[in-house]
């Protein structure tokens, strides 16, 4: 290839890849766009600018979309859950990946098999029952809890295998014993692990919509997800609202996005490119 | 040192335990109860057998056509999910690609946020009279390719799965960049030296390293697409008519309408597919190891 055909083809790569990016944000952009203009305006979604910036839309929907309650409730279930997680996860993993024989051997296999098996949601609603968690903001937490686990343990495990076993011989010779060994040598060394895993489930537990679905139907304890499928139920022909009330869920995940990015990405592609 | 006294197994047992109950004995309640009559109306529960089995694969129910619609959206989503992806991370890795590390995020960015909402925004977009598609058809004076996307029986499974690729391709991307970044540059120089095109090198050095990352993607794809919900449910909601119904929907509805038996089954049908897959799965990972 001649100079010219190399320059050529670069100019054609950053075409290709600059109309994707734009395949990926023009949507955005015209629901931001649309979320401040009037409901006459947004009848006809385009790119152009809002003709007046109605700021309204954006007060009209907290109120009429319940989402200072809903965002609150998915603040407090994602919060939780992940706690859980981490606590259960990074005991498991420790005991799990330093001993790998025996009956660890087989409680690892049984709970990272959840990463592909699916829920019997209709099943669990009879074990719900059964321990009264249908319908409360405990249930929901542990569920959510149960079911992130298994991620969560693969990821603990590949990486509490990269601590040196020799920290642990010197802690016991020093008189360690488990408990201490775990919390005063192991856990202090989790941190990066620790942060993937409570972004990572953070967002998987805030963007989820099928257990809410199923097992709270009391409107008040509902998360975003569901407030914003209700709403968008309700007020489909009013798409300036609609957009409003898109963008303002998708506002914190973006900023934990953001702020998170290195983690994100940095645990999605250890899930992968490890394995 | 004693390696059992050392790392008690029951350090495991929390999480072993919340696993249990919550994920794993339903799954097994749900195959006990798919053999029965179960329902919202009478407390009474009888076994019946297999005749819940028998209803779904019998002749041509809707049941069988929401499992064929499930396989085709899981092997055409992972498949294009797989070559955009791979296609985007080798051009975006390009030196000559300007604002690299901007492009990656924002192609990423779908993947943080929820099935429900990514539904939505293309459910308001792909409206057939006022969502931006059409608009933006009929000012650039195409109207010809203004289409009914959701609602037109030939569109609705196309239209689905490129959104589901729209959301999806961009996790792909990063993981298989994280992948070449894992090759060693060296590679490439010898290739350059022996006089090696682009192509030859893609496919003599980049896709043979890259092999264990493209197997754990697909892996996640094809257990993700055949556990599809939420996006199906906010996008079409099974529509028109059962045409893009899919197990898990169709799961949801028996559940809505009180047939938990029916529901029970179904989801008990997905749970053997992806056990069978599963056993495959781990099968080829043993392999691997043993060769390794």
């Amino acid at each position: 290839m001649g100079r010219a055909g190399k320059s050529i083809g670069h100019i054609i790569g950053n075409l290709i890849a600059l109309f994707i990016s734009l395949i990926v944000m023009i949507p955005l952009i015209v629901l931001f766009l649309n979320s401040f203009k009037t409901s006459a305006e947004a009848n006809k979604m385009t790119l152009s600018l809002p003709t007046e910036w109605v700021l309204e839309n954006y007060s009209v929907v907290i109120e009429q979309g319940k989402l200072i309650s809903s965002f609150f409730n998915g603040l407090l279930y994602a919060t939780c859950s992940v706690i859980v997680i981490v606590i259960l996860v990074s005991l498991a993993a420790f005991v799990i990946s330093r001993n790998q024989k025996g009956i660890n051997r087989f409680l690892y296999y049984f709970i990272i098999s959840g990463i592909a098996i699916p829920i019997n949601n209709v099943a669990l609603m009879k074990v719900m029952k059964l321990f009264g968690l249908v319908n409360t903001r405990v249930g929901i937490i542990l569920l959510y809890a149960a079911i992130n686990i298994p991620l969560s343990l693969f990821l603990a495990y590949g990486f509490i295998e990269t601590i040196p076993v020799e920290i642990d011989e010197a802690a016991v010779i020093d008189g360690c014993k488990p408990m201490q060994l775990f919390t005063k040598v192991i856990a202090p060394l989790l941190k990066p692990i620790v942060s993937t895993l409570f972004v990572l489930d953070f967002m998987a537990v805030w963007n989820d919509f099928t257990m809410p679905l199923y097992y709270l139907n009391n409107s008040q304890k509902w998360p975003m997800t569901l407030a914003v499928y209700n709403f968008f139920g309700a007020f489909e022909n009013s798409w300036n609202l609609v957009a409003a009330d898109i963008i303002l869920t998708l506002i914190p995940v973006l900023v934990v996005f953001v702020l998170g990015q290195k983690y994100i990405v940095g645990g999605v592609s250890a899930g992968s490119v490890k394995g | 040192m004693n390696k059992k006294k050392l790392y008690p197994w029951y350090f495991a047992s929390g999480a072993a335990i919340l696993f249990f109950l919550l994920c794993f004995l339903p799954g097994i309640l749900g195959i006990a109860y798919s053999f029965t009559d179960w329902n919202n109306f009478t407390d009474e529960i009888n076994f019946v057998g297999l005749k819940n089995y028998k209803e779904v694969f019998q002749g041509n129910s809707e049941y069988v056509s929401y499992i064929l619609n499930t396989v085709m959206f899981t092997i055409v989503t992972t498949v294009m999910k797989t070559i955009v992806g791979l296609a985007l991370a080798l051009l975006l890795t390009q030196k000559f690609i300007k604002m690299k590390n901007f492009q990656r995020m924002v192609i990423f960015s779908p993947q943080v946020m929820s099935y429900l909402v990514v539904g939505l925004v293309f459910k308001s977009m792909l409206h057939p009279t006022t969502g931006f598609l059409n608009n933006f058809f009929r000012d650039i004076g195409l109207d010809a390719l203004a289409k009914n996307w959701l609602t037109d029986l030939g569109l609705v499974w196309p239209t689905v799965m490129t959104v589901d690729t729209w959301k999806g391709m961009g996790y792909i991307m990063v993981v298989v960049i994280a992948g070449l970044m894992s090759i060693s540059p060296e590679y490439y120089e010898a290739a350059s030296i022996d006089g090696a095109n682009f192509f030859q090198k893609l496919r003599s050095i980049t896709l043979p390293l890259l092999k264990p990352v493209l197997v754990n993607v697909t892996v996640l794809n094809v257990t993700y697409g055949l556990r599809v919900f939420d996006m199906i449910y906010s996008l079409t909601n099974g529509g028109p008519g059962n045409a893009t119904g899919v197990i898990n929907t169709a799961v949801y509805k028996e559940f809505s309408k009180g047939d938990l038996a029916m529901g029970t089954t179904l989801s008990s049908v997905l749970f053997f597919v992806l056990l069978a897959l599963l056993y495959f799965i781990i099968r080829s990972m043993e392999n691997k190891e043993v060769g390794a």
